[in-house]
Formats: C-alpha cells, sequence, structure tokens
C-alpha cells in the first residue's frame, strides 16, 4: 500500500453496516413507562397495599432472573422487571409478601427459563405465575379491598347480575386486582405502546370487540341482548390489563397480522365463556394462556402472502 | 402529484452529506488496473497482450457470451501485465494493467452520433459496444435489458433515481448536473424498448433533481417524473415498480418486464447517452465518497481502474481511527479489508465509517417483536427464515420463500435484539441453491 502510511485492517462483515438505535432493552423499559398509570391508580386506591407488592414482587423477579442469569447486571434486558410488574398488578391488593416472591419466582422460573429463557418461552411469565398462585392459594389470591376504604369486598365479578357503575370501572374505583381496576390508567399505557409502535391495535382490539359481542350476547341463563353486560365485560376484571400488557407479549403472541387478529379473537371468546360458564370469576389468564399455546399453530397457518405470489 | 411508495421499508438515518458538493473529476491514475469482470456475466477475454500500446476507451476485453458486456481502456499507454488482482467482489479477478502516458489518446472509432439517425438494433449495438451495464450497483449488462420483447409491447421505461441508501449522493447529483444528456439517454433507451411511456422515479428528498430533471424534459408528455416517498428500499427494481406502477407487483422469480416495464438506473441511462453523443464507452464513473472516517467527503468523477485508495487520498485521506470499508451504500454495500481495489464501472459510493460506528453488537433472543415482519418489502417473514437458518433448517427457510428476499437489509437494520437476520437468509439462499444445483 503506496498511499498509506502503515498496513490497515478494515473490518469485513455482513450488510447492512447500520443498525436503528432500538434495543430490547429500551422496548422493555418502554413497557415498564406504559405501566406507571397503572401502577399510580393502584397506589392511589390501594396505597401502601398496592406499593408494597408491586415493590416485592419487582424485585422478586429481578433477582430471580439475575441469580439465573448473572449476566448484564441486575436489570439487564430489563424483561424481569416487567414480568414483576405484570405479576404485581394483577394480585390482590394486600396480598402476602411470600406470594408476591412466590409468584415471581416462579414466573421467571417455570414461566420463562425452562423453556430457555427470553423469546424461548411459550407461555406469558406473568400468567404464568399468576395461575400457579391461583391455583394452590385460590383463598388468598381472592380476598378483595374495597378501593379507598381498603375493607373487605367482592369483586363485581364475582355478582355480574349486580354490577358496577360503568364509570366507577372505568377510573378504577372498583374492587379488584391491583392493576385491573383502573381502565383509564391502562388505556393511556395502551396508547404510549401504540404511539412508540411496540404493539398494535390487532390483538388489543380483536380481544376487546370479541369480548363485548359475546358479553352483550351471552348471560349464564342463555343468550341476550345487553349492551352494558356487554361494556361490563371489556371494563371490568383483568380483560384490559391482559388485552393491552399480557396478550400484547411479543413473545407469545403470534408476529403475523393475520395471527394476531385470530389470536386476539380467540382469547376475547374464552374469556367471555370462562366467566360465564368456567369454575374462576375471571377468564383472562386462563384464555390467554391458552392462546398462547395456540400462537405456533396461528402463525403456522397464517404465512402472509408474499410479494408477487405466484399462486400454484 | 401524491407521492407514490410501495409497503413495507424503513428509515435508516438518511444522511447525504454529499448531496450539495458538485461533481469533481480527479486526476487520471499513473496505473490503470482494469478488471476483466466488472458486471454480471461472464467474464471477457483480454483484446491485448503485455506490450500493447493501448488508446483511451479502446476495448481491451470482450466475449462471446450473450451475458456480458466489453470493457475498455480508461487511459492510454502500454499495457504492463494481465494478472488476477484484488477485486470489490471479494476475490481476484484477471485484470489488464495500463501505465498511464499522460495523453489520453482517443481511441479511432470514438465518434459522436446523432439518436435520430440510428435504429433501435444499432442503439443496442452501440450500448453493448460501450460496455455500459446497470450502474445501480447490480452491473448487469445493459444491452441485453434494451431487447424489445418478442411478443407484446413493452409498456414503460422505468428509470430509477430514487437513490435511497444513505449517504450516496451520485444519480443525485448527475440529475442535477447533467439532466439533459440524462434524457437523452432515456430516449434511446426508449426507441431500443419500442416503449412510448418512461417514468422517472426520485424520492422528494432530491427536490433539486426533480427540478432539473422535470425542466430537461419539457414538454414532452411521453415522460414524467414520479415524486416517491423518502423510504428504503424505494430504489429496489420491484419495489419501484410497484411504486411507479401503482401497485402491481412483479411475479415471484421473474423480472419486470413480466409486467411490460423495463428498469434501469437514471445514471445508466446517461452512460447510455454518452455512448450516443460522445462515442464515449463506460470508463469514467461516478463515487461518492463519505463516512466520518475520512476526512472531507464529495463526489468524484474517477477513471475505471483507479485504486479506491487514490480516491479516498484525493477526499483527504482516511483518519486514524478509520475501521471500515463500505463499497456501496450502508444498507446493501460490501465491506472491504483492502482499499487496494480499482474502481468499477457499477462503484456507486466508497464510505469511511470509525471505530466507534463499527460496534459488534450482541445478538440477544429473538423476542417476536414483527418489526422485521413489518419492514420486509417482500412481506416475508425475515425471523422465521432467519432462526430457520441459524439451525441449519434449510426446509424451513425454503418453505418460508427465502428465496424471494432482495437482500435490502431493513430486517437486520431495524432487529432489537441485532439479530443478523440478512445475513443468516443469505447462507440458506445459498444452501437451498447447493441443494438444487445436487
Amino acid at each position: 500500500m503506496e498511499n498509506l502510511a502503515v498496513e490497515r485492517k478494515f473490518v469485513i462483515s455482513s450488510s447492512p453496516h447500520v443498525r436503528s438505535p432500538e434495543t430490547v432493552q429500551k422496548i422493555m423499559i418502554d413497557v415498564l413507562i406504559a405501566l406507571v398509570p397503572a401502577v399510580v391508580a393502584a397506589a392511589v386506591f390501594f396505597r401502601e397495599e398496592a406499593i408494597i407488592p408491586i415493590i416485592i414482587s419487582l424485585v422478586a423477579a429481578m433477582g430471580t432472573e439475575f441469580v439465573l442469569v448473572r449476566k448484564g447486571g441486575f436489570f439487564s434486558d430489563g424483561s424481569a422487571a416487567v414480568t414483576g410488574v405484570l405479576l404485581a398488578l394483577c394480585l390482590p391488593p394486600g396480598v402476602a409478601w411470600w406470594i408476591c416472591v412466590i409468584g415471581s419466582a416462579t414466573a421467571i422460573i417455570l414461566g420463562k427459563y425452562i423453556f430457555g429463557g427470553l423469546g424461548s418461552n411459550t407461555f406469558n411469565p406473568a400468567l404464568v405465575g399468576r395461575a400457579i398462585l391461583l391455583a394452590s392459594w385460590g383463598g388468598r389470591m381472592t380476598e378483595w379491598l374495597g378501593p379507598i376504604d381498603l375493607r373487605s369486598t367482592a369483586t363485581p365479578l364475582a355478582d355480574p347480575g349486580y354490577g358496577a357503575p360503568l364509570m366507577d370501572l372505568f377510573t378504577g374505583n372498583v374492587a379488584g386486582s391491583l392493576g385491573e381496576t383502573s381502565a383509564i390508567a391502562l388505556l393511556i399505557g395502551g396508547a404510549y405502546l401504540m404511539y412508540k409502535k411496540h404493539i398494535n391495535w390487532r390483538i388489543p382490539g380483536t380481544y376487546i370487540i370479541s369480548a363485548f359481542i359475546l358479553g352483550t350476547l351471552l348471560s349464564p341463563v342463555g343468550t341476550q341482548f345487553d349492551v352494558t353486560s356487554g361494556l361490563f365485560h371489556v371494563l371490568a376484571g383483568g380483560l384490559l390489563l391482559g388485552a393491552i400488557f399480557m396478550a400484547t407479549d411479543m413473545v407469545t403472541s403470534p408476529v403475523t397480522p393475520k395471527g394476531q387478529l385470530i389470536f386476539g379473537a380467540g382469547c376475547g371468546i374464552l374469556t367471555v365463556l370462562i366467566r360465564i360458564y368456567g369454575m374462576y370469576p375471571e377468564g383472562v389468564t386462563f384464555a390467554i394462556l391458552i392462546m398462547n399455546a395456540l400462537t405456533p399453530l396461528i402463525d403456522g397457518a397464517t404465512k402472509p402472502k408474499i410479494y408477487g405470489e405466484v399462486s400454484k | 402529484m401524491a407521492i407514490k411508495t410501495f409497503r413495507g421499508g424503513t428509515h435508516p438515518p438518511h444522511d447525504k452529506p454529499a448531496a450539495g458538493t458538485p461533481i469533481e473529476t480527479i486526476k487520471p491514475p499513473a496505473k490503470a488496473i482494469i478488471p476483466l469482470s466488472q458486471h454480471i456475466g461472464a467474464p471477457c477475454e483480454p483484446l491485448v497482450k503485455v506490450g500493447d500500446q493501448v488508446k483511451m476507451g479502446q476495448k481491451i476485453g470482450d466475449s462471446d457470451s450473450f451475458i456480458s458486456a466489453p470493457v475498455h481502456a480508461s487511459v492510454s499507454g502500454e499495457v504492463v501485465e494481465i494478472a488476477p488482482y484484488p477485486h470489490p467482489d471479494g476475490e481476484a479477478k484477471m485484470a489488464v494493467v495500463i501505465e498511464n502516458d499522460g495523453k489520453d489518446t482517443l481511441a479511432d472509432d470514438i465518434k459522436p452520433k446523432k439518436m435520430d439517425d440510428l435504429t433501435g438494433e444499432e442503439i443496442i449495438k452501440i450500448t453493448k459496444e460501450a460496455g455500459v451495464v446497470g450502474l445501480g450497483g447490480a452491473a448487469f449488462p445493459t444491452h441485453v435489458k434494451l431487447i424489445p420483447p418478442k411478443e407484446g409491447k413493452m409498456d414503460a421505461l422505468i428509470l430509477n433515481g430514487a437513490e435511497c441508501e444513505p449517504y450516496l449522493t451520485v444519480d443525485h447529483r448527475l440529475m442535477v448536473e447533467r439532466p439533459e444528456d440524462m434524457i437523452y439517454g432515456a430516449r434511446a433507451m426508449m426507441k431500443a424498448l419500442q416503449t412510448d411511456k418512461c417514468y422517472i422515479g426520485i424520492e422528494v428528498n432530491k427536490p433539486d433533481a426533480i427540478a432539473a430533471v422535470r425542466e430537461a424534459i419539457g414538454g414532452d408528455s411521453s415522460m414524467e417524473v414520479v415524486e416517491l416517498e423518502v423510504k428504503y428500499p424505494q430504489g429496489s427494481g420491484k419495489q419501484l415498480v410497484t411504486a411507479v406502477m401503482d401497485g402491481i407487483e412483479v411475479p415471484s422469480g421473474k423480472r419486470s418486464t413480466e409486467v411490460g416495464v423495463q428498469v434501469a438506473n437514471t445514471a445508466t441511462a446517461l452512460a447510455v447517452g454518452d455512448a450516443i453523443q460522445k462515442g464515449m464507452p463506460l470508463i469514467e464513473t461516478v463515487v461518492t465518497v463519505a463516512g466520518s472516517g475520512v476526512n472531507g467527503m464529495g463526489n468524484f468523477a474517477v477513471r475505471t481502474g483507479t485504486m479506491a485508495s487514490e480516491v479516498i487520498e484525493h477526499a483527504g485521506g482516511l483518519k486514524d481511527n478509520a475501521a471500515k470499508i463500505i463499497w456501496g451504500g450502508p444498507m446493501m454495500g460490501q465491506a472491504q479489508f483492502t482499499l487496494d481495489i480499482p474502481i468499477v464501472k457499477a462503484a456507486s459510493g466508497i464510505l469511511v465509517f470509525t471505530e466507534d460506528e463499527v460496534v459488534k453488537e450482541e445478538i440477544l433472543p429473538c423476542i417476536k417483536c414483527g418489526r422485521c415482519i413489518d419492514v420486509c418489502p417482500a412481506y416475508l417473514l425475515p425471523n422465521t427464515i432467519g432462526n430457520a437458518s441459524d439451525k441449519d433448517m434449510v426446509d424451513v427457510a425454503e418453505r418460508y420463500n427465502a428465496d424471494d428476499c432482495i437482500e435490502c437489509g431493513s430486517c437486520s437494520f431495524v432487529c432489537p435484539a441485532k439479530r443478523p437476520l440478512l445475513q443468516w437468509i443469505r447462507l440458506a439462499k445459498g444452501a437451498i441453491a447447493a441443494r438444487r444445483s445436487g
């Protein structure tokens, strides 16, 4: 090389040579930001009965992940923090500290690591944690406190005939799990995730619409046409938390546009069917877990048409 | 007029630092190293031998193969060597080395012609003899593309002035500086193709090019500038056809001629124009030099056979922290291990990135976020193909249409887990091809 003073070595790699600044960790941080309104709503309505379980779950989830992975620091890719907060948001207020710890550890270990870690898990880790808690300590998992006064009460879902005022359901002024109660806080978080393009409308949209339609048409005693019942199904319980934050979990939901529509609709239908006919008053957890299991099949069956596809 | 585009695609940071820098001609090399293969297709056989005196523009290599393009001496002087030399393709290829006598004595057969005196067949012959190849990057011999269809009629010629790769500003500058000559070449191509319509697709981030080309067209209603959204890979042939022709898709595995259009680069049209108007073969090309690893930048008209190192020196030389040389754009360009490679006809840019910009990213597991699917302009599932390829599951990669990948790199670009999706898809394509050939 006559023109250059020294022989230089240059890096060789496959194109493209530029990468977008987006990272997995940034996505997880955005999900955590999107959960802030729900956490604040929980703190307002349930005060320390919410704040303590959320902190314990968060630390327990991150701690479990740190012990298992031991790289990338305590926060690591941020997915454990998301799991911890999501799990806490579907626990009842004032739940025992050890329930939080067992739930978080189970979510991380059985929900994620036995499958091979983030990306390989079939089921939403937080929901795995919740399902196991529900099966193991059903009583403690369904002891509800009323908002503000923090007195023992029933979740509106346990008695859908009576119902709660829809406006209370919308603002969150009802009994229920920590993050389930305030529809508006969840919608703000969902809007943020859509704005950041981390989720799209397909799964939450079809989830909510299918639950609304089925909730309007179906009652425990037969068919009906009751729009209030439909709205109740959408706003009560964990449906919005599930539709916006759990069903949209990238890892465990379909990647194809058509698959996402099927997935969301399946979640909505199963949720209402479990609520009306099942043994649990709430159906979101199992509806999403069942659809999680079907995700690989849905993806395989909904391969998009390619550019210039020639029919064979 | 509505701005047109295609579905999918992404927005890499579209820095075009040299967009406003006029083309500067740099001094011909003391020694020109001219590869006998500067195109897709059969390499040329040398027509000269060591010791021969050659003139500038003289044909020094040719082939009997249908898909090939002759190469010409870019300087006058003496042939001193015919030997394998490093080539931007990554392997050593036979090259004719000419010691420049500094006189630029023109070859005898270089004579200006007039398009009106020429038949379509003659235009094709001139294009072939001038060694014109596609300057958008693929370097496909242009005369092959100018042959009119045996049956039916070519609906339109689409000229590609999208130049969607970041940094590159060659087509942009040529459209701004030589629009009349480009339009002249386009008319010749239309005549050869026997088509009466020509669209020139330009991304809207080049308003000066759009204005210049519109002015050069004047009142000619057979030619039309189509404004395109600024989106990568708008300059990919099929995506350009889809954008310009309002959604028509080129069938999988077929060329755009299947839907009645031929696509060529704007710089290619200019080369055709020069071959006719000046009688000049393709011995000079414009390259953009840019990137933070080089002192200075610009657009340089360079004789073929000039060493890349000379071009970089002319631009200002490498910085101490220069770490990566990219031949072409940052999305589809090829990384080079050396600057000791000659400028070939279809060279479009030499980018230099610094150590800070060349980060080896940790590959994380796929979180199935679907971004690669959203951006894929071929509507593939890059995650599925890439993951299958990484696990040597060639069947799955094939079933998911790995062969339809246009290798634009949008999937790798957007992947938040920094997975080398395109690299894996390329491996799968190679494995599929190897299996087919037995």
